[in-house]
């Protein structure tokens, strides 16, 4: 086996911060190679230099690839070498037609007109190729993310791909998505075409990767074989974070108080395709203190239902009843529902959780901003007070409250959202996806607030797809597959196989 | 990485400081430079007492109409319809007092109630209705020109009452004893001195000192990165000192206009409502990320609704302003004009993606181009070149915001 790409010594500085230094990679030529690290270790860093959108002269070391120096102007430079990268923000056109996406910029044409018989035979050979059955003219905003997914993929293998990046290629996807996108991974190594991923998912990791370089601050920490059987997740994280993690999941006392929330036959209907039903007869406790889970896969309805009970923010003719401690609460407006005593942390927190252009103080106010005024008039002091004193809590890592929330990593944006709903004052807080695309580290941090908020005796749900997380966390799962609740477990029953089992046999 | 990139950007020292409020620092200074020039350049004209005073005539509907589009804009719409509206209640104003023999009372508080409900009807629709507010204000914009001409029959109405007219060009009665003018005028070595107008001019001045020192001291008990003294002093101190000469040169003409009372009153009253009110902020909120700002409780319809709303009855009120500036009401009053609104609000330092801009930048912006306007219409430049230029400082006003948005991330 040669090696295909080696990158020796990169260093690379922006005004004032070296973002990575002296980073040594080695790619062997037909493998699986995982780069592992924190948010803000340097990974993306290391692929940009990589792929040229830091071109050659704005770094320092060498990059040999395929046998020779490289120095890649521009991305264009890299992809005609065959490296292309797929990022975490899909870059596919929603409103164009598989066909028309796969061959944007390198469409099939002759005299500049294109010609749609081969377009559409090379699409179905491409879709072939990654396992996907829609018709090259589908339009990509009605597939789901994870066939979109592999759609970026099917793009990658037009262009003659030879090293294939995939920045986080399973961060929005569900369990069974994941699966069918590793083993495309693991198929497409057996044609030939050497991948590196970047993942925070340290089972998937452990299951596909060849090679595990991790990344930590900038340098090249280690690097484990998995011939050698070196490839462990705790090796892995205790080299993310430079210390051993005993337990990542911090304990907590289990005690169950009153009802706080009851959600009794909740059925909510699509927004735009009327006669789609989306929630179907939903029932649904939550106590005092207690940290209840909702699995299932992506589109099983999770989100969909946490929105339709905060607010209404999802959904038409919502019907069904919601009490909040024994008495029936209004939630038709988000005000009503924050009143009641409803919180929500969305899963989508830069377009749906945070005023991204904004000071952290102002996003963490701006759920309750009446309680930081009088008479409608703001008192900017109790504001900034009341931000500190969420960043010391929650340990938001900024040199000042008045930076803008934008210029954070994932996981302190987390944290400024979950400030915002904890300054809101909620009795049931509805996290979302909460630790989604953020580092091993605040993973464990987040964990901790969790814990915290129900030690208070405030109610907990926790949305999340993957499962051991839910399995750490929560005192009770529900179990919800195509809008319904198709099963109900403690955390003593529950297990991955325990909750597979319940979505497969419905 | 990314915290850390941020905690370079904010390094300390003047130039960090500087580079992070270019954009005002480089309006100010623009604007003192442009004024400086044409100063200079018109041998003086400009800033007599009496170009002075009717700057100040010629750009309050702007003035007024600014503040209420810099909602707009920042609540993340465009309002392209105020212009027609203003030319529209203007029409009304003239019909009502000329043809319907109404008082000047009852006209004015229907003409404003009439814009709130203009405005209203457009905000319905763009709010609840999700209609892009380009669409639905493009095409009041139509409807109003129409009507307008409709009202006026294609012919110009006047003449408007005494009462009427001093809504723009009336002055303030000095309160102060006539004896103390005569004194100061004879210190100054002027024929006249309004003391009011003198007063006001101080007054101003010293709020303006006192509120920055106040804002300075809380800033920096908070722990924010507070200006740099050099900075604040200089900027503090040519404001002031602008305020105070600018209030001379009209209390050594006939004083305080009627018009810059109520400009000088609504710009205050909009500066606090944006910067200090629960309403005020939700505005940014919605402007910035829609979205977000609904799930977190924001009514976001109904700011829509009302960032119209307002803008309609302010289009009005600029509407009677021009009104009775003319003395008459033509079929082609406030032609065009939204686009200079529009031009004043952005050269102020609104995004055009909503969420950010301020009240005293729209002023400012509306000034600069009010300066633009006045100082080559001095010098006899033609109407043609004076498009052009004005054209080109908005196109540079923009360039310049997103260079330094890029160069900030």
């Amino acid at each position: 086996m040669k090696t295909l790409l080696e990158m020796r010594a990169i260093t690379k500085e922006f005004p004032g911060v070296k973002a990575l230094d002296t980073v040594n990679l080695a790619v062997q030529e037909g493998e699986i190679h995982a780069i592992c690290g924190e948010n803000g270790a340097g990974k993306s860093t290391l692929m940009k230099v990589l792929s040229g959108v830091y071109p050659t002269g704005t770094y320092d070391g060498e990059i040999h690839y395929d046998g020779a120096l490289a120095e890649f102007a521009d991305i264009s430079d890299s992809e005609a070498r065959g490296i292309i990268i797929i990022h975490q923000e899909l870059a596919l056109v929603p409103l164009l037609s598989i066909a028309e996406n796969l061959f944007l910029g390198n469409e099939c044409s002759r005299s500049g007109i294109i010609d749609w018989r081969d377009t559409n035979q090379r699409t179905e050979a491409l879709l072939r190729k990654v396992g996907l059955t829609e018709p090259p003219s589908a339009i990509v905003d009605k597939l789901g993310v994870g066939k979109q997914q592999l759609v970026e993929i099917a793009k990658a293998l037009s262009k003659e791909v030879r090293l294939l990046i995939l920045d986080e290629p399973t961060a929005a996807l569900s369990e069974s998505d994941s699966q069918a996108l590793l083993d495309l991974m693991l198929e497409l190594k057996q044609q030939g075409v050497t991948q590196i991923i970047i993942s925070h998912k340290l089972n998937e990791v452990r299951r596909v990767a060849d090679t595990v370089t991790v990344i930590r601050d900038g340098t090249t920490v280690s690097t484990m074989n998995a011939a050698k059987g070196e490839i462990t997740e705790d090796g892995i994280v205790r080299d993310m974070v430079g210390r051993d993690m005993a337990d990542r999941y911090p304990e907590r006392a289990r005690r169950a108080g009153e009802i706080l929330m009851e959600v009794k036959g909740w059925n909510v209907w699509h927004p735009i395709h009327a006669e789609r039903q989306m929630i179907k007869d939903v029932n649904m406790t939550v106590r005092a203190g207690e940290v209840v889970g909702i699995a299932g896969l992506m589109g099983a309805g999770r989100t969909e239902l946490a929105m339709s009970i905060f607010g209404r923010s999802y959904g038409r003719n919502i019907s069904g009843s919601l009490e909040m401690n024994g008495a029936p609460a209004n939630v038709d407006s988000v005000s009503g529902a924050i009143e009641a005593g409803l919180a929500y942390v969305t899963e989508d927190r830069k377009s749906l959780g945070l005023v991204l252009d904004e000071t952290i103080q102002r996003n963490i106010t701006l759920a309750n901003l009446p309680e930081v005024s009088r008479k409608t008039i703001l008192n900017e002091a109790r504001e900034t007070q009341v931000a500190e004193k969420y960043r010391a809590a929650l340990n938001i890592r900024t040199p000042s409250v008045f930076q803008k929330v934008m210029n954070l990593s994932g996981g302190n944006q987390q944290k400024v959202v979950l400030s915002k709903w904890l300054f809101a004052g909620p009795e049931v807080l509805i996290l979302d996806e909460p630790t989604r695309g953020i580092d091993v580290g605040a993973k464990f941090e987040i964990y901790g607030i969790i814990n915290e908020l129900s030690a208070q005796g405030k109610g907990v749900v926790m949305i999340s797809s993957e499962m051991p997380e839910l399995l750490g966390m929560c005192d009770r799962i529900y179990v919800m597959n195509e809008g319904a609740f198709v099963g109900e477990l403690t955390a003593e029953e529950a297990s991955q196989e325990r909750i597979m089992s319940l979505i497969v046999t419905e | 990485m990314t915290d850390r990139n941020a905690e370079a950007a904010n390094g300390s020292g003047i130039g960090a400081y500087l580079m992070g409020h270019m954009r005002e620092y480089g309006l100010l200074f623009a604007l003192i430079a442009i004024m400086f020039f044409f100063q200079i350049v018109t041998n003086g004209t400009l800033l007599k007492p009496v170009n002075v005073t009717n700057l100040l005539l010629q750009n309050s509907y702007i003035i007024i109409m600014a503040l209420g589009m810099l909602i707009v804009i920042v609540a993340g719409h465009i309002d392209l319809s105020v212009g027609s509206v203003m030319g529209f209640v203007g029409a009304l104003a003239a019909v009502m007092i000329v043809e319907w023999d109404m008082s000047t009372g009852v006209t004015i508080a229907t003409c404003l109630l009439a814009g709130g409900l203009i405005g209203a009807a457009q905000g319905y629709w763009i709010a609840y209705w999700k209609i892009p507010s380009f669409i639905v204000t493009l095409a009041a914009m139509l409807v109003f020109r129409g009507l307008s001409l409709w009202l006026l029959e294609g012919q110009s109405l006047g003449p408007f009452p005494r009462e009427f007219q001093m809504i723009s060009n009336g002055f303030v009665a000095d309160i102060f004893p006539a004896g103390l003018a005569i004194g100061l005028a004879d210190l100054f070595g002027e024929k006249r001195i309004n003391v009011l107008s003198l007063a006001t001019g101080l007054t101003a001045a010293c709020l303006i000192t006192y509120m920055g020192l106040k804002s300075r001291a809380q800033n920096r008990a908070f722990g924010m990165d507070v200006e740099p003294a050099a900075f604040f002093y200089a900027r503090i101190g040519i404001t002031s000192l602008a305020l105070i000469f600018i209030f001379y040169k009209l209390s050594t003409f006939r004083g305080l206009p009627n018009v810059l009372l109520t400009m000088g009153v609504l710009t205050i009253i909009y500066a606090f409502f944006t910067e200090r009110t629960v309403t005020g902020r939700r505005i940014y909120a919605l402007g910035g990320n829609e979205k977000a700002a609904k799930l977190s409780g924001v009514k976001t319809e109904r700011l829509t609704f009302l960032a119209f709303a307002n803008m309609g009855v302010l289009a009005a009120a600029a509407g009677l302003v021009f009104a009775a500036r003319l003395n008459s009401a033509t079929p082609k009053a406030g032609f065009a004009l939204e686009l200079d609104v529009i031009a004043a609000v952005f050269i102020g330092g609104a995004s055009m993606s909503g969420g950010v801009g301020r009240i005293v930048g729209a002023v400012v912006g509306a000034f600069l181009m009010g300066v633009l306007n006045n100082g080559m219409s001095i010098l006899g430049i033609g109407i043609d070149y004076q498009q052009v230029i004005k054209g080109l400082v908005l196109l540079a006003a923009v360039i310049f915001d997103v260079y330094n948005k890029s160069k900030q991330s």
